[in-house]
């Protein structure tokens, strides 16, 4: 039993998710509400160098060939073992492919209290979710005794989760890893990017206002006038309008651009999460309400097409 | 055996073939083929289906909607029917020739008047077989785009052929003294002048000759009339008489047993809708006309009709043939006519409307469009505006209780008709409910009922869909959902009248709703605002003296006949209305219609918006673009965007012109 | 095979949700239960791997208003069984969803047990994790793809980034599925009406709805928003012009 904020590190193929840096910041957080010290929990193969950045008080590094890349039946095993043997305060997974594969379950396994879209804490300690597709705040106490907790992005910036000095690490023993039922087989790499997103400088993001397929020509324009490159909302690729590697959002790309000009795009959290680190921008949409006019600096209350094409032509006279 | 004895061997024996020739393809095409059609009914009202023969057939009202080829096709008609006895008198003149080579019917062959009226018919046969090919050879209209050229001339070239072929004979046998009516022949005495030089020898050889070509002729075109488009001359009596004769607005019910499968082949359309097939005439007004082939789409009703035929007898000798024929396995709504072409039809009745023949198009789309609903075929946005109006009654997705959201604010305050009797009750409709572009067009059509000091109420949020469109997309069971909440809903208020917004809306509470014999008075709200102008109620403080131009919604006008009503509306409002060319009956569907306005469009084409503001954008000096639909005020909008004329005209709903005229 | 889906009922976010007088739970008085629509897509791949595999697919759903139309439109659109289970599901969360479901669904002998990835409303974890635990079952979640093949199925799992990873599991498994291989098909309302007269409805009890496993929520509000964009106003043409202003201000051109 003890008062440590555990964070269970996310990576693949050699490369530390955000969302670990940002759990990691969220565990700074509620680490001083409890008393307790903020724990990395790295499970991996020859995987150390990982933790280099980890603002953590400490890192647990759990060494085993089946933990190379991640599958759940091995996490499931491994943070059980580990959870059950140390009892921290609480344990925070990413609400991502990886986390929510495994928090549940050890809820169910190891019958401790599970928090899930947990996005912040307060300087007290309560947890703060959200729910209903980001229209709902839930708050309550850190259950007891191990809260199981799924972490949402949005409430920290993963900076806050890095640091220039490297954290003690010391290896933990990995249980017994045999008779897996889930194994990976091999990756799928995303079709080929023509660009990469998450690197560009100006984002022309548009959403399902965009209507159909048509009307991309109009943010590829307007993209070209100011030497941007067009990205979407989930309905604009799963319509097939832009190639998957277009993605912004949970299951695409996060992205930092200096601009983000959004068209169109009402302001999901699942879209939301994945551009609050651009540092500004601009929504286009006709509702006033639309949530992207919260987390926007600047908003234009307006039909994007009375919009695009003029605004093309001013850049195009300015350039 | 002699010559004239042999000639009656040869024309008995011709007659005997062609006949049976044409008997047998008839049998196969109609009674083989059509029975294995669904039951269609219709045998009801025989003096007003007979009326109709006589003025559709007989003076051949429709074909006059394109005057000049009409006008040939009415001669053409009429001219083909008074010598239809010249070749009744051919044969027996040939059957007679054994004993009387000189055999003259009775009367027919014998009254004067009757051969001068044959002898100017087949000379304007001729004029209008030769402007018939004029058109088709030389300044082939689009209408004609893929009909068969070849049977087109090769039909036209048999009653040339027919005609002069007489014209010669009856010259030639004016000549040698042989027709006792030659007074009544003008035109064949100047004929058989052209021959006059000749030897009497030769002049008779010559007769001979044209006897036979003509009775050969007669004979070809016999055999040929069961196939393509020749067929008409002897399908379209019994078409037009069973011809739908309900209003133009109620979609016939499903076939199937469980009314709302729709048809996934050949055998599960009515038999008359087979015999609409047979019919086609390929003369593509239809095709002309209707405003998707026109965007460029797929779907023309003439090549629709043209497929459904050549399936129909394809299909047909497959069955009878009972091989396994790839034919069999062709699937109807998918391979015959695609899914695109089948969801491209806006439903606007313009291809019913012009069909001279009365043949169905719209009908056989949504009952393929049913089948396709049935087996989950729909696109995307479709698929989700289908869901919302299930769940939600409206396709905006949005919760009920949003729907009279526009009313917030309203001084004073829109009364509830299902709170308290009203004398009018208000269908607002989804667009005008939900669409925030059409807010102040709804806020401002309350406020002028209220200035004119009507007793009105609205449903709230018990109002959904009216199913109108629902019902054209081919979702029955959708439709008949939507129709038993507004009918539940409305049986629980007390009110006289139902005025709509929405011409879909005002169509189908009118012609399709099951009111049971209580069915309210219903009006749109253009022949509300007429009748209060008339009564006095309505009094505009000021004359607009404005030019506008007026578009007439397919569902108000071609399927309702209100075209007089916003016409004098705006009148009153001291408008000057400038018509487009296509008004009327005439109008250019804007293209929402049939659930299109929920379907994805097809990029790169030019929609039929934009080609009907190019209708108004010809127009000079008129800057206002008039609608009485909430969904024309949406697509003209935007089109008026799309094709730069926003400096030129602007779209304004009927109310807004009278409220500024208020 | 023998494929069930488990369907969770949620409030459709379409009606505006308000806080009930507690102040620590939604009032869910007039709410209108939707199926989860990552469900919707569980069903659709369940059905998809019947009509490819053979076998038959099993729907059970917890008996909420509006369960009965979600099942005979799964009904419809090709579910052989439909297990609606009985029980105060209003108030129930995940782990009792999950623990009440296991014991129903333990007597099916289920090759491959599927459900959406998460659901809005999720507060203690997702129903198919906690499932899978309850019956012993491997689980794997974010699923874009499923086929099977003796005694296992292959699955493609979404990360982040567009990135796919092949996954094997053993069967049975509980997946939790974030897209099907096609979309969920349209159904006609004819054909829930013709499922509505020739399926039938299995009502189960609910054995334990306990609260255990999920927080104690002590508040609930509805987020302000801390910022709001400065808005920029105008017509097109002078928007356009500022916009012009603001990217060179911000060194982008």
């Amino acid at each position: 039993m003890s008062q440590d904020i555990y964070v269970v590190i996310e990576h693949l193929r050699g490369q530390v998710a955000d969302i670990s840096y940002t759990m990691l910041a969220a565990a700074r957080e509620l680490s001083q509400a409890t008393s307790g010290k903020v724990v990395a929990v790295l499970l991996g193969h020859n995987a150390k160098e990982l933790a280099k950045d980890f603002a953590a008080n400490q890192v647990l590094y759990l060494n085993h060939a089946a933990l190379t890349e991640f599958t759940s039946d091995a996490y499931q095993k491994t943070l059980a073992d580990l959870i059950s043997k140390d009892q921290p305060r609480a344990v925070l997974f990413g609400n991502t492919s990886i986390g929510a594969d495994v928090a549940s379950v050890l809820s169910m396994r190891l019958s401790l209290p599970i928090v899930s879209s947990c996005r912040s804490f307060t300087s007290d300690g309560k947890f703060v979710a959200q729910i209903c597709g980001g229209k709902i705040m839930a708050e309550g106490g850190l259950p007891s005794p191990t809260a199981l907790v799924t972490m949402v992005p949005g409430g920290y910036q993963p900076d806050q989760g890095r640091s220039v000095e490297s954290p003690p690490v010391t290896e933990s023993a990995v249980p017994a890893l045999d008779a897996l039922r889930v194994t990976l087989s091999r990756y799928i790499e995303p079709e080929s990017a023509d660009v990469d997103i998450s690197k560009e400088p100006l984002l022309i993001a548009v959403g399902r206002g965009i209507q159909n397929k048509d009307n991309i020509e109009l943010a590829d324009a307007l993209a070209q006038a100011i030497g941007g490159v067009v990205c979407g909302s989930r309905p604009v690729i799963d319509q097939g309008w832009l190639s998957t590697s277009r993605l912004v959002g949970k299951s695409g790309k996060q992205v930092k651009p200096k601009i983000y000009f959004a068209l169109g795009i009402s302001g999901a959290p699942e879209h939301v999460e994945a551009i609050t680190q651009s540092d500004t921008i601009i929504a286009v949409n006709t509702d006033p309400k639309a949530p992207i006019f919260d987390i926007a600096k600047y908003g234009i209350q307006m039909d994007l097409f009375e919009l695009v094409e003029v605004l093309t032509e001013h850049l195009k006279a300015k350039v | 055996m002699n010559y004239e004895a042999l000639k009656s061997v040869i024309v008995l024996l011709a007659l005997l073939t062609a006949t049976g020739v044409f008997v047998w393809r008839a049998y196969r095409l109609l009674w083989v083929n059509l029975r294995r059609g669904q039951p269609s009914g219709r045998f009801d009202r025989w003096g007003e289906r007979i009326k109709g023969v006589l003025v559709y057939v007989g003076a051949q009202l429709r074909l006059f909607r394109f005057l000049v080829p009409g006008t040939a096709h009415f001669f053409v008609f009429w001219g083909f029917l008074f010598l239809s006895l010249t070749i009744l008198q051919a044969i027996a003149e040939g059957l007679a020739a054994f004993a009387n080579s000189h055999y003259v019917l009775p009367i027919i062959g014998e009254w004067g008047p009757l051969a001068l009226i044959q002898d100017l018919l087949a000379t304007a046969v001729v004029i209008a077989v030769a402007y018939g090919l004029y058109l088709r050879l030389v300044v082939d209209p689009e209408r004609y785009r893929g009909s068969h050229k070849g049977a087109g001339v090769k039909v036209l070239g048999f009653i040339m052929t027919i005609m002069l072929s007489l014209l010669v004979m009856n010259g030639l046998r004016i000549n040698l003294n042989e027709d006792l009516l030659a007074a009544w022949r003008p035109v064949s005495t100047l004929t058989g002048r052209l021959f006059a030089s000749l030897s009497p020898a030769a002049q008779g050889l010559i007769e001979e000759i044209a006897y036979w070509i003509h009775l050969g002729v007669v004979m070809l075109f016999l055999t040929e009339l069961p196939t393509g488009k020749h067929f008409h001359i002897f399908t379209s009596i019994p078409n037009v008489l069973l011809r739908n004769l309900e209003p133009r607005g109620r979609l016939p019910a499903p076939q199937s047993a469980d009314g709302t499968a729709g048809v996934g082949v050949m055998e599960g359309f009515r038999w008359k809708q087979m015999l609409d097939f047979y019919t086609c005439s390929e003369c593509g007004r239809c095709q002309e006309m209707c405003p998707t082939c026109r965007s460029g789409s797929p779907l023309s009703p003439k090549l629709l009709i043209m497929d459904l035929r050549r399936n129909l007898e394809e299909r047909g000798a497959a069955l009878s043939a009972s091989s396994k024929n790839g034919i069999l396995s062709k699937s109807l709504a998918g391979d015959v006519i695609t899914d695109e072409t089948l969801w491209a039809c806006t439903t606007c009745y313009t291809c019913d409307q012009e069909c001279p023949l009365f043949i169905e198009h719209v009908n056989p789309i949504v009952e393929m469009r049913r089948y396709l609903i049935v087996e989950g075929r729909v696109d995307k946005k479709l698929q989700d505006a289908l869901a919302n109006l299930g769940r939600y009654g409206n396709s905006f997705g949005q919760s009920e209780r949003m729907r009279a959201k526009w009313t917030q604010g309203l001084q004073p305050a829109i009364r509830d008709a299902r709170k308290e009797p009203v004398e009018y009750l208000w269908f607002v409709g989804d667009y005008a409910s939900y669409n925030q572009t059409l807010t102040d067009v709804t806020r401002k059509t309350a406020e002028v009922f209220q200035r004119a000091g009507l007793n009105f109420g609205i449903l709230f949020d018990a109002e959904r869909n009216s199913g109108n469109d629902v019902r054209r997309v081919g979702e029955e069971g959708l439709y008949e959902m939507l129709a038993e909440k507004n009918l539940q809903a409305l049986s629980k208020c007390k009110y006289e009248t139902i005025v709509t917004t929405d011409p879909h809306t005002y169509n189908t509470l009118k012609n399709e709703y099951a009111w049971n014999g209580n069915r309210p008075r219903i009006l749109h709200y253009t022949e509300l605002l007429d009748e209060l102008i008339v009564s006095g109620k309505l009094k505009f403080s000021k004359k607009l003296d404005t030019r506008i131009t007026y578009h007439d919604p397919c569902y108000l006008g071609r399927y309702n006949g209100v075209y007089d009503a916003p016409r004098r509306v705006l009148h009153a409002a001291g408008c000057e209305l400038i018509e487009m060319q296509r008004h009327g009956d005439r109008a250019f569907c804007c293209g929402a219609g049939g659930g299109r306005i929920w379907m994805e469009e097809t990029p790169g084409r030019e929609r039929p918006a934009e080609i009907r503001i190019r209708d108004a954008a010809a127009l000079t000096n008129v800057p206002n673009f008039v609608v009485s639909c909430p969904k024309d005020v949406t697509m003209f909008r935007d089109a008026v965007k799309t094709t730069g004329n926003e400096s030129r005209f602007q779209v304004k709903d009927l109310i807004e012109v009278v409220y500024e005229a208020m | 095979m023998n494929i069930v889906v488990l369907i969770k009922l949620v409030p459709d976010l379409v009606e505006e949700l308000t806080i009930d007088s507690s102040g620590a739970g939604l009032d869910l008085t007039f709410a209108r239960w939707i199926i989860n629509e990552f469900d919707d897509h569980a069903l659709e791949q369940g059905i998809l791997l019947k009509e490819k595999n053979g076998g038959t697919v099993t729907a059970i759903a917890p008996d909420l208003e509006g369960v009965d139309d979600v099942l005979f439109t799964a009904a419809a659109r090709g579910a052989d069984r439909l297990i609606k289970v009985k029980g105060d599901f209003m108030a129930a969360n995940n782990h009792a969803l999950a623990r009440s479901f296991s014991a129903i669904i333990q007597k099916f002998q289920a090759d491959l047990i599927l459900t959406g990835v998460q659901a809005h409303n999720d507060l203690d974890g997702s129903a198919g994790p906690l499932l899978a635990e309850c019956l012993q079952l491997p689980y794997v979640g974010y699923i874009a793809g499923v086929s099977v093949n003796d005694g296992k199925s292959m699955l493609r799992k979404e990360y982040p980034g567009g990135l796919l990873a092949e996954m094997e599991v053993t069967l049975p498994a509980v997946l939790g599925i974030q897209a099907a291989e096609q979309p969920p098909r349209y159904v006609a309302v004819s054909k829930v009406r013709q499922a509505m007269k020739t399926s039938s409805l299995e009502e189960m009890d609910a054995s334990d709805l306990g609260p255990l496993g999920a927080p104690t929520v002590g508040r609930m509000f509805q987020p302000e928003a801390t910022t709001h964009a400065e808005m920029i106003e105008g017509s097109p043409e002078e928007v356009s012009a500022k916009l012009v202003g603001l990217f060179k201000e911000l060194g982008v051109m």
